[in-house]
């Protein structure tokens, strides 16, 4: 695992992937799985970045394309497409990246704060920025990317919605 | 003593206790049926029990203060100084109903006792100290004077292993009357050394005062639970007390003796527990199943057998020949059966008896036929029958209310019984039976059947139907299902509730089952309520739109047709519609509402299947038909969200995965929101 460095200093480890030529890490703790791009069953009422849904040994499982998410384009899904299925308070869902690269341990202390600036990434889904061999790591904030707050919010105006109509 | 959090179980108690005044409730209805059996009269005594002592040990004082009385009048009826009659047997069914209540109040952490609890709770106390005066006083003239009773109790050490609290005890003696702990000591079997104390073990005694009227039978009862577990006396007090509890804890406080601690600790979570039942009520959330222990023997030899053959099919995979293909064949083969029995054993677990909905009726009926001065005679049949959990949840409303029907509207009074012939009893059976795929459940009465002229007025008059209409007695039969057809007429304050026969079909359609009923004029009218086995599995029509699979519930689909481009019509805000069987239905393109790419968009080259939605049909056009399937129902909530015109998601056989059409959801989703 990581070489020396006895001391306290929480460590961090992080899967890094590849997006958009930008370097980004996920915390490993929440990664379930990464597998091979497949074919997904698209969902009706969703967002453009919600590619759909994917059978997970029996679970429906939601995959949303980063590229998608953060206002980039996708060009192709291929051989070297890879999904993430990362795991939020029970519940799992996939994203799609161009590649995975490495496993790698971060100071929790040498983690910087992002600074509010125009970066390609809508920086609310970052954790923060860390170095790691001389480059810069992105750190995604999984929990904010699926915004489970949004998806509240949806579910809470549905009924209301639906009454509505049925008045109408 | 570790402050166990006793909220936790709560759940458990209110399911036991539920359970307890079914028990109780089914064998006063026995017993008011005229049986003298006294085993039914010790099963209502103990039911009454077990709540008084778990209502007081998870601190339900109204619960426990009311059972209590409850329970001493029955004490009576145990030991022969009372008899059974009509009134005694109406008050404590009353008793079970207002329990019943209290449990759901205390479940959700509302105000236990209202006025109508304590009107009946101070019925009962009337009744019992009535009896007690006239028939007890005869008996032993001293026992009047009794001022009270001296317990010496001495627990032997394993007491608080076998689950008993002597917290509980003097609590519940404390409602026989005033309770004073006189002193407490330590066994002489204690150990000497503190290194040798068995935290688990009590070496504790008390030696208690209890003050006032008490009939020994009562004092004896609260120790019913502590046989072999403690050594007890209790003789009559001679002489006025000297200490009061105070004043021996503390006096107990100086000494060594470890009491006071564990008393005070005990009570101080106690009333933390009581103060806050909200926050219990939240925390016993979720709904649990009983298993029969032989559904899960039956899993775990299943799971054997396909552990045997996996590991038969795995070594044939390592050294395989061509001439081995005949075994691998064989272990494919066992293994689909494996697999299969598997799932069978599996769904099972989620299998209840019917017994448990059927078992409401006899009270239904018996408080029916007071109201409605009817005579009827109530046979079940295939209680054992089993359901699925949700299907049985949801099917008790429906069934009351035909059961309701049948008494109120079916069944006719004992007069006119006699004059049209019959016996003056009406019969009511409820059968449950298992029929293919289904599960049937049949309400029948020897009633009048149906009135069909009644029908016809009614319906004629709610504008269902119009005169000339032609009506064969399965139409007439029919009409009854209508939404805004009610016998409003005829409605008692039974019948009368605002739900109508098209809410029971609604709610059995839900179900994903049908209702429909035959009727036979003077001889009676049977309702035959066919249920899915379960509802995780579903028929679905496999379609296919653009490259996308949808699955349609096969129970929603009248008809699929291909349709001629010219039998189609524009209406005025672009919707398009078609001329189906008297009627004009709209068209909603599937690929329109769920934006597929690469579909069909010629009506003429895909197909229009024709779905009924409360009882409005749309034609779905899709791109083809792919054939019929079982369809596991999988939740997309699990893992994202409620999507509106999808019901759930089911993977194909090639392990893909499609979507189920949620026929009323896409239906509203295929008209313009005007509200909007």
């Amino acid at each position: 695992m990581h070489e020396s460095n006895p001391s306290a200093v929480p460590q961090l480890q992080q899967l890094t992937f590849n997006l958009a030529g930008e370097e980004y890490g996920v915390d490993i703790l929440s990664v379930r799985e990464i597998r091979g791009w497949s074919r997904v069953t698209r969902i009706p009422q969703t967002p453009d970045y919600l590619l759909g849904v994917l059978n997970l040994r029996g679970a429906i499982v939601p995959i949303m394309d980063l590229r998608l998410r953060f206002g980039l384009q996708r060009e192709s899904y291929g051989d070297n497409t890879v999904m993430i299925i990362v795991a939020v308070a029970e519940r799992l869902f996939g994203i799609v990246v161009d590649a995975v690269s490495d496993v790698v341990d971060i100071d929790q202390a040498a983690i910087k704060p992002v600074p509010d600036m125009g970066v390609v990434v809508d920086t609310r889904y970052l954790k923060g920025l860390a170095t790691h061999a001389e480059r810069m790591l992105m750190l995604l904030d999984v929990e904010k990317l699926m915004r489970p707050e949004d998806v509240q919010i949806l579910d809470a105006a549905l009924p209301a919605v639906q009454q509505v109509e049925v008045a109408a | 003593m570790s402050a166990v959090d006793l909220s936790q179980f709560h759940k458990t108690f209110f399911d036991e206790s539920r359970e307890g005044l079914d028990a109780m409730e089914a064998a006063l209805l026995a017993l008011d049926a005229g049986s003298a059996d006294t085993e039914l009269v010790h099963t209502i005594f103990r039911a009454a029990h077990s709540i008084k002592g778990g209502a007081a040990t998870f601190g339900f004082t109204d619960v426990a203060a009311f059972t209590h009385v409850a329970e001493s009048l029955l004490e009576e009826v145990r030991s022969g100084r009372r008899p059974v009659d009509a009134e005694l047997t109406e008050l404590l069914l009353r008793s079970v109903d207002c329990l019943r209540v209290m449990l759901d109040r205390s479940s959700s952490g509302q105000p236990v006792v209202d006025a109508a609890s304590e009107d009946l709770r101070a019925e009962l106390v009337r009744l019992v100290s009535g009896a007690t005066a006239a028939v007890a006083t005869p008996v032993t003239s001293a026992a009047a004077n009794v001022t009270g009773w001296e317990i010496v109790f001495t627990a032997l050490p394993h007491l608080l292993q076998t689950g008993n609290d002597p917290l509980r005890l003097f609590r519940e003696l404390q409602q026989l009357g005033r309770l004073e702990v006189v002193r407490a000591f330590i066994v002489d079997a204690a150990p000497e050394r503190l290194a040798e104390v068995d935290p688990t073990a009590c070496y504790l005694g008390w030696v208690l005062h209890l003050h006032g009227n008490v009939a020994r039978a009562d004092v004896d009862a609260v120790f019913d639970w502590l046989d072999g577990d403690c050594e007890l006396v209790i003789h009559p007090l001679a002489e006025p007390p000297v200490a009061t509890v105070a004043g021996v804890l503390a006096a107990a406080e100086g000494s060594p003796s470890p009491l006071p601690l564990p008393l005070q600790r005990r009570r101080a979570t106690d009333t933390a527990a009581g103060s806050k039942p909200e926050s219990a009520a939240v925390s016993v959330e979720g709904s649990s199943i009983r298993v029969g222990i032989d559904k899960i023997d039956a899993l775990i030899n299943m799971m054997g057998e396909l552990v045997i053959t996996q590991s038969m099919l795995s070594e044939i995979g390592e050294t395989f020949q061509p001439s081995q293909l005949t075994r691998l064949r064989e272990g494919l083969v066992q293994l689909e059966r494996n697999t299969r029995e598997l799932q069978e054993s599996v769904m099972r677990i989620r299998m209840l008896p019917i017994g448990s909905i059927f078992n409401r009726f006899p009270r239904l009926v018996h408080d029916l036929e007071r109201k409605l001065g009817k005579r009827v005679k109530l046979e079940l049949h295939g209680e054992h029958t089993e359901l699925d959990k949700t299907v049985l949840e949801k099917i008790g409303d429906p069934l009351v209310h035909l059961v309701r029907n049948a008494i109120d509207h079916g069944l006719e009074s004992p007069e006119r019984r006699r004059a049209a012939g019959k016996s003056e009893t009406g019969t009511l059976r409820l059968d449950a039976y298992h029929e293919g795929s289904n599960i049937v459940v049949q309400i029948s009465d020897d009633g009048a059947g149906l009135n069909r002229e009644a029908i016809i007025a009614k319906a004629l008059h709610s504008g269902l139907i119009n005169a000339s209409q032609e009506l064969g007695d399965a139409d007439v039969a029919e009409l009854i299902f209508q939404p805004g057809f009610s016998t409003a007429a005829a409605a008692t304050d039974l019948s009368g509730r605002g739900v109508g026969m098209d809410v029971v079909r609604r709610n059995v359609r839900d179900l994903g089952g049908s209702v429909g009923v035959r009727s036979v004029s003077g001889k009676g009218s049977t309702f035959t309520i066919a249920l899915p086995l379960t509802l995780a599995i579903i028929d679905g029509l496999v379609t296919a739109v653009g490259d996308e699979r949808y699955i349609v519930p096969l129970i929603s689909i009248v008809e699929s047709l291909r349709l001629r481009s010219d039998s189609v019509r524009r209406i005025a805000g672009g919707g398009e519609v078609f001329h189906f069987r008297d009627a004009y239905l709209p068209i909603l393109r599937l690929h329109q509402a769920f934006a597929c790419a690469d579909a069909v968009t010629d009506i003429e080259r895909g197909i229009v299947v024709v779905v009924e939605e409360d009882g409005r049909r749309v034609g779905l056009l899709v791109d083809d038909l792919l054939g019929q399937q079982q369809a596991v129902v999988k939740s997309l909530e699990a893992h994202y969200r409620r999507v509106q015109g999808v019901s759930g998601a089911t993977i194909l056989s090639d392990g893909s995965v499609a979507l189920i059409v949620d026929v009323g959801g896409v239906v509203r989703l295929g008209r313009p929101c005007k509200a909007a």
